[in-house]
């Protein structure tokens, strides 16, 4: 990929949505900056110069002018009055420069920190929730909002909100100001902002309807898009280039016709605005004048309220504006904190994993050591601490789960596994071989029945803790950005060099990271994509290796490995499982073949187990497997 | 390149002139609503032009302001048909270059790279094109003419202007280079920390797993404090604009109304014409500003105009030859010293000096390792990729010298990652023939295994299928895919592990019934199991690119060393 965007980024074209409780969301935006509270006041005070000098100083063009006039009336041109208030209006414009480029200096460092703790916040959050959360939104949906939803809400703190509130304290100070200068007039003015409100909401009514059918073809031309690229080679091997071309065609017409007259009501809204303020400009200078020549108003009042008209219209354009993308950025800040409000992995284990020293009586004690013996450190209800040693014996007992709970996957599963054994699942794909490995890891907590590890309930079991005593080599692999030695170090960060090398060469990948272009320091770029899938799986299984767990988790590990290759790594996987309790999850049955016990899982119960002879002695579902009378999927 | 991107006007080009038109002309009437205001105050009011005066100019200003309205109403409408015009032929363009990709190409771009292009790249060159035709026009059409005019009230007070501009367009291009290069920065740590976000969905479990959430975490801050600095350190440039203009403007406003002042003290101006100078000053001074956001904009749509060009630029490495008329009569297959490699840089080669015949109606396995190149052989049948050395022929002639339409309708391949559409059952298989039968569509599937298993859905054949088939189990979705391909009745039929999901016996059945229907045809089949090709005429055994021995299974047993162990790696255990 090219110089190539986020990937989950921004899909460009997207609506607009209504927050549900804009309240709320604004009061929990306001807590990010609480800490910011001496900020925020001189913010306000730096909008409220800002504009008012603007207000005061067009008000300035009254005595101006009619100093100048009264100079021309009376001969008399009185340079120092002249030069006094001038300067006094200079003043105030200084004062409003100051004032804007105070607030939006300061603005700038609140938005900026506040985000990148509302985004820091949500990532935290993110890693705290359970793999159900994973389970359940997809993964494009989370990432807009790290990315659509903080764009909009960042540019609506930096400038939407600023500039809302320096547009209404302008509107309100003008408005004042021309009550001021001549009642009449302002009532003309009035009168016009009831006329363009008016003809705004009857655009806005009609552009809706077009607006939601650009939308639904965006949808269609996106969905479109995505299906026929992901499809891409499969167009070509069937040679249906011309037929795609057709469709998209087609769909890309209706999303023109609708984007174009949805476009065209967006974009008429500004000069419409804008020249309503000139037409008002007209009428006012007419009457002005004709009030001037009766002798109601002077020429310096007529000139202030002139360049007062200007500045009325303009703020009221940016609030219109405004105000859409500011109730989006709500929408979207209002989705983020619904991220941040999801339930966390629940956990209230006690029982942590320590290092231990073991003495000449078997008695256990803890140590910072790295000493290659664990011991659980259970904690009683008398405040006193005792030690198990960590063995990897762990136990199903009436195990019954189900994702959702009108549908069960697992059905009361009973089975041992005793320290060091091998056990293997094998079944079809829905039969639950992969559900039982994320119980033992607590990816998900059993309803009904309990697991046991060295004889203590896993709930007891801190999950950091219970997991750092699993390794796992996992179906599909991710692999991070980051070089090869990093991505292997994933598994125990202070590993060092050597050990590095060695869990490669169990895992028999340092023959090809070695021929990497930069060998164990080659960066991978996302998701490992410059390396095959079996490549892949080899550094995940060196991963695991590094990372020296009593017990080690399967599922899958070597599914996209040839046998040849397979074969080639049998002796290193052995050396790895030796002293470890084992589960194998495995599709090939010649990886399991050599197991203490293999379970036969169909529709969540274990229908067969035994060893290998014992299966096809059996001849039962194993049988049929192994000799390719059934379908594995 | 920006020629080649605005060819895609085609026919919105005359809105896309119109737009501008209308602009200046809304530009034009605008600009004369202050001359003719100091007109109303100096001849209405002071020269005794009465009321009756100010009734005709004020008229007039108001019918001026109409006009502007109507104006800038049509320019508005003519843009938005000219953008979004613009936008669709954009994405036309785009779309039909990437059905003409070769797979090269393809593997080139990634798939959510090129989807970025089409959709979000596209989006803001439209706001971009939008930009140009509005405020590109309408900021320079401004700021000349309200300057002309401001001179032509008073030559000596324009002056201020003269001073005034420079100073300011200085100003703005010095803070847009020096903010440039720190958006840059900005972007692309937002891109990284994007992409840590990316990697921490996808790799949950991972996660999870290694109790790696403290360490993810400290990695992400890390990235959010860089992208807040960097963005402080661009946005801390780029709102000294603000401050910039407002000092120029009020500077002038000072400026003007002193020396207009004493201007008008001694005789040499009009009241009125003061009070329509300091109108121009805001207009003058607002196109400027208006200009320097479009150049911002810009800027920042140039990243995606360039990725946008990379992918109408791309050079197609495969070319058809359209005209010729050359038919694919047989099976036959001859590689003759053939070298690929998927990188220009030829140091590398998947295959290398590959030289083998195949009969029509033959059929033959290919076995080999992870890498040996077994996918390369095979793509270089319906000429997917060209070779770089030696030649591929089918039914005796070079592949090249073949319309690809031709040569790819007779080999029908079923790809290792294959995708169905969404779609119903029958809509996907018609694919391989538009006009098949409901019974030549039957027969494709029970010779493919799949008649069974469609018939046995409620909807049969009309069973809706989701994006990338995902209400059928591997296996299912694997046989659909065969029978697609068979509908196209080829005279090679290409699988390329094309039943890894599908159970022995159910596999055995297929390649029967490729044995009694396609009895011409010429079957190639890769696979990982030996049971799936031992019954094949003959096996090919790939080594790291090379023909590491031909034969059948019984003499490869025997000789063969790579195969023996392939063959033992798989049957150890059945013994």
């Amino acid at each position: 990929m090219a110089n190539g965007r986020p990937v989950g980024g921004p899909r460009g074209m997207r609506g607009t949505r209504k927050p549900k409780n804009a309240g709320r969301t604004i009061a929990r935006l306001l807590g990010y900056m609480s800490g910011k509270k001496y900020m925020l006041v001189l913010v306000v005070i730096g909008i409220l110069l800002s504009s008012l000098a603007g207000v005061v100083g067009t008000y300035f063009l009254k005595p101006v002018i009619n100093s100048i006039e009264e100079g021309v009336a009376t001969g008399y041109f009185d340079v120092r009055a002249f030069i006094m208030k001038l300067a006094v209006m200079a003043g105030f414009y200084a004062l409003g420069v100051v004032g804007s480029y105070m607030y939006s200096r300061l603005m700038m460092n609140i938005s900026t920190e506040t985000m990148r703790r509302i985004r820091v916040d949500m990532f935290t959050k993110l890693q705290s929730l359970p793999i159900r959360y994973y389970d359940t939104h997809a993964h494009g949906e989370i990432m807009s909002r790290f990315t659509n939803d903080t764009d909009t809400l960042r540019e609506m703190l930096s400038q939407g909100i600023p500039q809302m509130f320096s547009s209404s304290v302008t509107i309100i100070g003008v408005f004042v100001l021309m009550c001021i200068l001549s009642p009449m007039l302002t009532t003309l003015i009035v009168a016009m902002v009831f006329v363009i409100t008016f003809v705004v909401k009857k655009i806005g009514g009609q552009s809706a309807k077009y607006f939601k059918r650009q939308q639904k073809a965006i949808g269609s031309v996106n969905g479109y898009i995505e299906e026929m690229i992901e499809g891409q080679k499969v167009v070509k091997v069937f040679c249906r280039e011309n037929e795609s071309k057709e469709k998209f065609a087609l769909i890309n017409e209706e999303l023109f016709d609708a984007a174009s007259n949805a476009n065209t009501f967006a974009s008429v809204l500004g000069p419409i605005t804008n020249n309503f303020s000139y037409i008002n400009y007209a009428l006012t200078a007419t009457i002005g004048a004709a009030l001037a020549v009766t002798g109601v108003l002077d020429i310096g009042t007529v000139a202030s309220f002139l360049q007062s008209t200007r500045s009325f219209f303009q703020p009221i354009t940016q609030i219109s504006q405004q105000f859409n993308s500011i109730i989006n950025a709500l929408a979207g800040a209002e989705r983020i904190f619904e991220l941040m409000d999801e339930e966390p992995e629940h956990d209230s284990g006690t029982v942590t994993l320590v290092y231990a020293t073991k003495d000449a009586r078997g008695t256990l004690s803890e140590t910072d050591a790295r000493t290659g013996v664990w011991a659980w450190k259970c904690p009683q209800d008398d405040g006193t601490v005792t030690y198990t040693e960590v063995r990897g014996d762990v136990r199903f007992e009436d195990v019954v789960f189900g994702y959702d709970e009108n549908k069960i996957v697992l059905d009361g599963i009973s089975l041992y596994a005793k320290p060091g054994q091998k056990i293997a699942f094998v079944g079809s794909t829905g039969a639950g071989k992969t559900t039982i490995t994320n119980l033992i890891n607590r990816f998900y907590d059993v309803p009904d029945g309990k697991i046991t590890y060295d004889g203590i309930n896993i709930n007891k079991i801190r999950k950091s803790d219970l997991r750092r005593s699993l390794g796992m080599v996992l179906q599909d692999t991710h692999l991070f950005t980051g070089t090869v030695a990093d991505n292997i170090r994933y598994g125990k960060l202070d590993a060092t060099d050597e050990e590095i090398i060695r869990a490669a060469k169990l895992a028999n990948a340092h023959s090809f990271i070695s021929h990497l272009p930069e060998g164990y320091d080659t960066v991978l770029t996302s998701d490992g994509v410059n390396l095959s899938q079996g490549q892949r799986q080899l550094i995940a299984i060196a991963r695991a290796a590094v990372a020296d767990p009593p017990v080690l988790i399967l599922d899958e590990a070597t599914s996209s490995i040839d046998t040849r290759t397979e074969a080639l790594i049998e002796k290193g996987m052995d050396t790895l499982m030796e002293g470890r309790t084992v589960f194998v999850i495995a599709h090939r049955l010649s990886t399991v073949k050599n197991s203490k016990a293999i379970m036969v899982l169909e529709h969540g119960k274990i229908i067969e187990r035994g060893t290998h002879d014992d299966l096809l002695e059996q001849r039962g579902k194993y049988y049929q497997l192994y000799t390719g009378m059934f379908e594995l999927e | 390149m920006l020629k080649k991107l605005l060819g895609c006007v085609g026919k919105y080009k005359l809105p896309a002139i119109l737009s501008p038109v209308f602009i200046s002309l809304e530009v034009v009437m605008e600009i004369f609503i202050p001359l003719l205001m100091s007109k109303i105050i100096d001849i209405g009011i002071k020269g005794g032009g009465g009321v009756g005066y100010i009734v005709k100019v004020g008229g007039l200003m108001v019918l001026m302001s109409l006009m502007s309205l109507m104006f800038g109403v049509l320019s508005g409408k003519y843009a938005s048909i000219a953008s979004t015009g613009f936008a669709k032929n954009v994405r036309k363009k785009m779309f039909d270059k990437i059905q003409d990709f070769s797979f090269a190409n393809v593997d080139k771009f990634s798939t959510a790279s090129l989807v970025t292009r089409l959709t979000t790249d596209v989006t803001f060159v439209q706001h971009a094109f939008m930009m140009v035709i509005r405020m590109m026009v309408r900021s320079p059409v401004m700021l000349v003419s309200a300057t002309v005019l401001a001179v032509s009230i008073n030559a000596e007070l324009a002056r201020v202007f003269f001073v005034a501009i420079p100073v300011l367009a200085v100003a703005l291009v010095f803070i847009s280079t020096k903010a440039f290069p720190r958006f840059k920065q900005m972007f692309t740590r937002y891109d990284n920390m994007n992409s840590t976000v990316q990697e921490n969905l996808v790799a949950i479990r991972a996660v999870k797993a290694f109790v790696r959430g403290e360490y993810e975490n400290d990695k992400f801050e890390t990235a959010a404090l860089e992208l807040q600095n960097s963005q402080r350190r661009a946005e801390r440039v780029l709102i000294m604009n603000m401050p910039i203009m407002q000092i120029v403007m009020y500077s002038c406003i000072i400026a003007v109304l002193w020396l207009g002042g004493n201007l008008i003290s001694v005789g040499g101006m009009e009241t009125g014409e003061l009070i329509s100078f300091i109108s121009y000053i805001t207009q003058i001074l607002m196109s400027l500003m208006g200009l320097s956001m479009c150049f911002v904009s810009i800027i920042m749509s140039r990243a995606s105009v360039v990725r946008i060009c990379e992918v109408l630029d791309e050079d197609i490495d495969i070319e058809d030859n359209v005209s010729s008329e050359l038919t694919v009569d047989n099976g036959e297959i001859e590689f003759k010293n053939v070298t690929f490699s998927y990188s220009k840089n030829k140091s590398k080669c998947a295959l290398s000096d590959l030289s083998f015949r195949i009969n029509s109606g033959e059929t033959v396995g290919i076995i080999g390792g992870t890498g040996s190149g077994k996918t390369s052989l095979v793509s270089l049948i319906p000429r997917l990729y060209d070779v770089c050395d030696g030649s591929v022929s089918v039914s005796g002639h070079d592949v090249r010298e073949y319309a690809l339409s031709e040569l790819r309708n007779a080999v029908a391949m079923v790809l290792q990652n294959n995708v169905l559409f969404s779609g119903t059952i029958l809509e996907n298989l018609k694919w391989g023939n538009e006009e098949a039968t409901q019974e030549e569509i039957e027969k494709a599937c029970s010779a493919a295994a799949a008649h069974d298993f469609i018939s046995s859905f409620p909807d049969g054949y009309n069973t809706y299928l989701g994006q990338g088939g995902v209400n059928l189990s591997g296996g299912q979705k694997q046989r659909v895919c065969i029978a697609r391909a068979l509908l196209k009745r080829p005279k090679i039929i290409i699988l390329d592990d094309s039943t890894s999901a599908v159970d022995t016996a159910t596999e055995k059945k297929i390649r029967d019934a490729f044995k009694d229907e396609l009895s011409d045809a010429t079957k190639i089949i890769i696979a990982q199991r030996v049971t799936s090709i031992s019954d094949a005429d003959r096996i090919i055994v790939l080594d790291d690119g090379t023909v590491n021995a031909i034969g059948t299974h019984d003499a490869l047993l025997e000789n063969n060393e790579i195969y023996r162990e392939v063959y033992e790696s798989q049957q150890r255990v059945v013994e």
